[in-house]
């Protein structure tokens, strides 16, 4: 193995491993959270805090204002004026975390929203714990540690107020900001109380009330985001409009295969391109997850570091270069699917005897690669000077890219700095820190501040892409119509020849596996250099098309309602593994069937021509049904009417927010379902801009109705649970209006358009 | 180079004439509100007004724009009063991670100026050069219909 290769597979685990690691620490800090947030705020609030705010080197460039009254712990400050700044500690990524978590604090806090401030937090996960936003793990991450930060600072007001008033705390109320002893008729407002505040003990964690869900006043409603008037104004909130004063800007050229390295380019000629600052060969670390070999270009300005690159020649040593190919991929795919795979993942029950007795469907599921895309192209801003590098970047993990860069460079964490900036879409692509490695390692060759402007083409070849799969069906139902044996052979890609790629794996209980008792799930992995990561709502996003279309294909097959063949599938209403987030709860599921259905008027007639699709999944922590409502003409033209979407993800902290994120999931999953799709052929992608990846227009955006249960079980993220129930809604009405069974995504490759 | 932005005037020294506005506005004269998104003429992140119609300025070169009229973003709203659409974009709460709304805004205040009362269809027409990634569509047309104190269809 080269050490290119040896590279490549490095950065391979590292990206597998990932979604693990943004999974384990929602458990990992809320057990530390629970048991130490007081003590570190408590820290926080004497000496922690202060050298947060004020010592802190990150803060010379945070435009904080200089300490003053109330700042009970790392979280909060209420100035004298009756300000309240709540910190928000995690990337804005368009998921609305900027205006939740505030929301969070404030509730508890009983504050009056209209006086909430709210600042973005510099990254310092020794103060804030997770800064991290994937895996829809925000909220229920961050829950009790935001909810205690705000009680923690109402407590000590109304301590305040009780000692200054000389009554019991127990007769104390607090509403908008405002504390109140309702028999002495005395009031004051937060700001007045703030000083006094300030000196009162930290309360003990064990003292803190926290409010029943009844209770909330702020939580629950539609709060507009807190950033809405700088966006709609054009303020300077994204990675891409920082500025450092004497930067160069700098673009990077790498293989388009990846893997391949650089044999020699014509530097001096670009050098003396308008313009041009530098040029230079960047060897890289080999891992896509940080700096792959390639050629930077400096300049005055992105347009002349754009133009000279345009001239820049560059020959590749593509001999560990990816040769990876999708059609070649797909072909031996189809040639496997006659037969099981040669591993076994699961085999339940008696699945030959039950398909022997009943009535057997057999299916052949393609689902293709995918891009990121967000619209903020990838870039990073960084200054390298004195084995210490200051960092603006729109990341997702600003707390792992610490660690990341830390580790690139072999220096010490404290000597790095990242500003975490708004975040131009995230998706799961600014997981990955390989953008920020690159403008930092061109800043420390080049000697001067940088700013790193991928172009649209670079952030479509050079992604992480959402794996694309194939699902080789088998399934039967009995006399009674009930699903009674399931089989599929899961055709997957690995890099490492051992464990399936980021994305790409089928874990032995992906729904319906526990549910059925004949069971048998197989693998076979084929090979794959293109690198893969978390896409919104990753494995879901890819399994849950073949899943949900072929259990309709069962349900048709049987001539039964698929709601009934649905909720007859979840049984009883339980937890199948109780107190366990990830476990699937079929009451739940059976809860946003029914109001799916409902609300989608499931069951009343429809001309000819029109369908309704119903389908669920659960991933994420949260559970969704969906049902599309979908007219076929005779040329496979689609009109799609409407999407009715019914959540369960627990108690809703910002409602427009949640509504927004699911909005937003059926407006993404009708995209790509309907024409997304990388080609690769010879190691390289062959979609490069928005023209050949084609993305849903405004026109053919249909009404989509979100409605929740809201339930006491523990929040979760509404960012990608909404996604996954999608593409086999419509498609499963697309069977209901034509009787044409969709197996092949995107739709466009079956001849549909919308 | 002379250059007319948001009514006041701009000396650009000896740029580069084949320099697309985008760049100008965001590199230059740091009015950052103005996106690159594909530099293709794809996506709509970059939309501005030169003489009042939505144009795309990651491929309109600095020469073409010459003795003509650019609004971009920060030149929407007057005396701190922010114009009908801005305000509905806030009221409606449109925004997910907002990178390609100023863009959006600027097609929607070019289409209310020619088109007041504008149907579905319009709005759908005048906003189908502007891609969002985040998806809020459904609340894009509402905010214009607000905006426009007209009825969603």
């Amino acid at each position: 193995m080269s050490a290119m290769e040896h590279s490549v597979l490095s950065a391979d685990a590292y990206v597998r491993d990932l979604m693990r690691v943004v999974e384990a620490q929602s458990h990992s800090v809320a057990r530390i959270d629970r048991r130490s947030f007081l003590k570190l705020t408590g820290m926080a609030g004497g000496g922690l805090a202060l050298a947060f705010y004020v010592g802190d080197r990150s803060l010379a460039f945070a435009n904080s204002e200089p300490l003053k009254g109330f700042v009970p712990n790392a979280f909060l400050r209420i100035a004298p004026d009756g300000t309240i700044v709540i910190v928000s500690k995690g990337p804005e990524i368009g998921q609305g975390i900027k205006t939740a978590f505030p929301m969070i604090v404030a509730e508890e806090l009983d504050a009056d929203w209209s006086q909430v401030r709210v600042e973005q937090a510099a990254v310092n996960p020794a103060v804030f714990g997770r800064q991290s936003a994937g895996g829809s793990r925000s909220i229920p991450t961050a829950w009790d540690q935001l909810r205690r930060a705000g009680a923690a600072g109402r407590s000590m007001l109304v301590a305040a107020a009780a000692k200054e008033w000389n009554v019991p705390e127990s007769e104390i109320t607090t509403a908008n900001s405002v504390v109140t002893h309702q028999a002495s008729g005395k009031s004051a407002t937060y700001g007045e109380l703030a000083t006094r505040a300030a000196g009162m003990p930290l309360p003990d964690e064990k003292s803190l009330k926290l409010k029943d869900r009844k209770d909330y006043k702020l939580l629950g409603q539609r709060i507009s985001g807190v950033d809405n008037r700088a966006l709609v104004t054009g303020q300077p909130l994204f990675g891409i409009d920082q500025v450092v004063p004497n930067m160069q800007y700098a673009v990077f050229e790498k293989c388009p295969a990846v893997g391949g390295k650089v044999r020699s380019a014509n530097l001096d000629e670009v050098k003396k391109l308008p313009g041009v600052t530098n040029a230079f060969v960047v060897e890289g670390t080999g891992k896509p997850t940080e700096v792959m070999p390639g050629v930077a270009i400096l300049a005055t300005s992105t347009w002349a570091a754009i133009s000279a690159r345009r001239q820049l020649k560059v020959e590749w040593d593509e001999s560990s270069a990816s040769k990876d190919s999708w059609t070649k991929a797909s072909a031996e795919a189809k040639k496997l699917a006659a037969q099981a795979g040669a591993e076994s993942l699961k085999n339940a029950g008696d699945v030959d005897k039950a398909l022997a007795d009943g009535k057997v469907v057999e299916s052949f599921y393609t689902y293709p690669f995918v891009s990121h895309a967000p619209l903020e192209p990838q870039n990073t801003t960084a200054w390298y000077r004195d084995g210490a590098v200051e960092i603006w970047s729109p990341t997702q993990m600003p707390d792992v890219a610490l660690r990341l860069v830390s580790g690139m460079l072999g220096v010490t964490p404290d000597q790095i700095t990242i500003h975490q900036t708004r975040v131009g879409g995230g998706f799961g692509r600014r997981l990955m820190n390989d953008y920020m490695c690159e403008a930092v390692q061109i800043s420390k060759q080049a000697g001067v501040p940088v700013k790193l402007q991928w172009t649209r083409e670079d952030d479509m070849q050079h992604d992480f892409f959402r794996v694309g799969g194939f699902h080789s069906f088998k399934g039967a139902v009995d006399e009674s119509g009930r699903l009674s044996a399931w089989q599929d052979h899961f055709i997957t890609f690995t890099a490492d020849g051992q464990r399936p790629v980021s994305g790409g794996d089928l874990p032995a209980e992906e729904f319906p596996s526990l549910l059925v008792s004949n069971f048998r799930l197989t693998q076979t992995k084929l090979p794959l250099q293109i690198p893969c990561g978390p896409w919104r709502a990753p494995r879901s996003c890819g399994v849950a098309f073949p899943i949900q279309s072929f259990l309709h294909e069962l349900s048709a097959a049987a001539g039964r309602d698929h709601l009934e063949f649905l909720i007859e599938l979840m049984g009883e209403p339980r937890w199948l593994t109780p107190g366990n987030e990830f476990s699937l709860n079929t009451g739940r599921a059976i809860g946003v069937l029914k109001l799916a259905a409902e609300k989608a008027g499931w069951g009343k007639p429809q001309p000819k021509g029109r369908g309704r699709g119903l389908a669920f999944h659960f991933s994420h922590a949260g559970h969704f049904a969906e049902v599309a409502d979908v007219s076929v003409d005779a040329s496979r033209k689609l009109t799609v009417h409407r999407v009715v979407v019914a959540g369960d993800i627990g108690p809703i902290v910002n409602l427009s927010g949640a509504e927004n994120q699911c909005e937003g999931s059926v407006i993404d999953g009708l995209s790509t379902a309907m024409g997304l799709e990388i080609g690769i052929e010879n190691g390289r992608i062959q979609q490069t801009n928005f023209d050949r990846y084609p993305l849903l227009r405004m026109a053919k955006a249909p009404q989509v109705d979100v409605h929740f249960i809201q339930s006491d079980f523990p929040p979760t993220g509404a960012g990608e649970p909404a996604l996954p129930p999608l593409a086999p809604a419509i498609c499963n009405a697309i069977f209901a209006a034509s009787g044409h069974r969709v197996r092949t995504l995107p739709l466009s490759r079956e001849g549909f358009t919308i | 180079m002379q250059l007319n932005i948001n009514g006041k005037e701009h000396d650009l020294g000896n740029i580069d004439a084949s320099t697309p506005l985008l760049w100008v506005l965001r590199d230059q004269l740091n009015l950052v509100g103005t996106k690159y998104g594909c530099g293709v003429a794809q996506c709509g992140a970059c939309t501005v007004h030169l003489d009042g119609t939505p144009t795309r300025s990651c491929v309109l070169p600095v020469s073409a724009v010459a003795g003509r009229k650019v609004t971009t973003i920060e030149g929407l709203a007057s005396n701190g009063k922010l114009h009908a659409v801005q305000q509905a974009w806030i009221d409606h709460d449109v925004a997910q991670c907002g990178y390609c709304q100023s863009g959006q805004i600027m097609s929607a205040t070019a289409l209310l100026q020619r088109t007041p009362k504008p149907t579905d269809a319009d709005i759908d027409a005048a906003m189908s050069g502007n891609l969002c990634r985040c998806g809020t569509y459904v609340r894009i047309r509402k905010a214009i219909h607000a905006a426009a104190g007209t009825n969603h269809e």
